[in-house]
C-alpha cells in the first residue's frame, strides 16, 4: 500500500462520481454522486496524513465530511421543494421552471 | 498481506461505486454507495486514522445515507419499489470521466518521489482531540455555526408554503408547518 495508490484509487472514485454527475438526470442520483467525489478528496486527506505524517490531514477531513452533511441536508431540503412543486425531481425541471 | 487487504478494500469500493452510477433502481445505488462508504472506512482503518474511520460509518452510513433513502421514498412518484433512473448521455458523460482519469493518472505518475520517504507514526485520537479543540479551535467552532445554519436552511427551504397563510384564511384549517418539518427530519 504506497501513497500513489491511494491516490489512483481516490481519482478512479473521483472520476466514477464526474461520470455520475453527467449522466444521471434525478436530481438525488446527483447528490449521490457528489457524496462519492467527496468521499474520494477526504481519501487523498487521510492518505497523504498517513504517508506524510501530521494530524492536519485528519482535522480537515473531519471538516469535509461535516460540511459534506451539511451539502446533504439542504440538497435534500432542495429535492423535496422540487418534488413538491413539479411531482418529479429530474433537474431538467429546475432550468424549465427558471423565470 | 497489507497489499492484499488493500487490493480487496480498493475493489470492494471502486465496483461499488460504478454500481452507484449504472444502477438502474435508485435504491439499489444508494445502497451500493453504502458499501462504497464501508469500505473506505475500512480503508482509513489500514492508513491509521481510526477516529476517522468510526466517524465515516457514524455519519455517513448511518446518517447519510438513512436520509438518503429516506429522501428517494418521499419524492418517488407511485410506481412500486422500483425508482427507475434514466441515463443520459452516458457516452459523453463516460468519455469526460475517462479523460479526466486518464489526466489524474498521469499526473500521479509523474510526479517524482510520491512514495518516497518513511511512512509517518499513526497520529492517535487522543492527539486528533486535542488538534481539533487546540490549534483549530476557531474552525470547529464556525464548523458548528455552518451546520446550525444548514439545517435551518433545509427546514425553511423545505417548509410547505401555504399561499393564503399571511391572510390568516387558512388559519383553521391549513395543515400545521410541522408536517413538512417532519419530513426534513426524517
Amino acid at each position: 500500500m504506497t501513497l500513489s495508490l491511494c491516490l489512483y484509487l481516490a481519482s478512479a472514485l473521483f472520476c466514477l462520481g464526474v461520470f455520475g454527475i453527467l449522466s444521471r438526470p434525478q436530481a438525488i442520483a446527483v447528490l449521490l454522486s457528489v457524496e462519492l467525489m467527496a468521499n474520494a478528496a477526504n481519501i487523498c486527506f487521510v492518505a497523504f496524513s498517513h504517508f506524510r505524517g501530521g494530524d492536519t490531514g485528519q482535522v480537515f477531513a473531519i471538516f469535509s465530511i461535516a460540511v459534506t452533511v451539511a451539502e446533504v441536508a439542504v440538497g435534500l431540503a432542495i429535492v423535496i421543494l422540487l418534488y413538491r412543486r413539479h411531482r418529479d425531481t429530474r433537474l431538467v425541471l429546475v432550468s424549465e421552471a427558471r423565470e | 498481506m497489507d497489499a492484499l487487504g488493500f487490493s480487496l478494500v480498493a475493489a470492494c469500493a471502486a465496483l461499488s461505486a460504478l454500481l452507484v452510477v449504472r444502477s438502474a433502481n435508485l435504491i439499489h445505488a444508494v445502497l451500493w454507495l453504502g458499501v462504497t462508504l464501508v469500505a473506505t472506512a475500512a480503508l482509513y482503518a489500514m492508513l491509521g486514522a481510526s477516529f476517522l474511520a468510526g466517524v465515516q460509518v457514524l455519519v455517513y452510513v448511518g446518517g447519510v445515507i438513512t436520509l438518503m433513502v429516506f429522501g428517494l421514498m418521499i419524492t418517488r412518484r407511485h410506481e412500486g419499489i422500483i425508482v427507475r433512473a434514466e441515463q443520459a448521455n452516458a457516452f459523453r458523460a463516460g468519455a469526460a470521466a475517462i479523460g479526466l482519469f486518464g489526466l489524474l493518472a498521469l499526473a500521479i505518475s509523474s510526479t517524482r518521489d510520491l512514495d518516497a520517504g518513511p511512512v509517518a507514526p499513526a497520529v492517535t485520537t487522543g492527539e486528533l482531540g486535542c488538534a481539533l479543540l487546540g490549534e483549530h479551535v476557531l474552525a470547529f467552532e464556525v464548523m458548528s455555526f455552518l451546520l446550525l445554519g444548514a439545517i435551518i436552511g433545509a427546514i425553511v427551504i423545505a417548509r410547505r408554503h401555504d399561499p393564503g397563510a399571511d391572510t390568516g384564511r387558512l388559519a383553521a384549517k391549513s395543515p400545521p408547518p410541522a408536517a413538512g418539518r417532519s419530513e426534513v427530519a426524517s
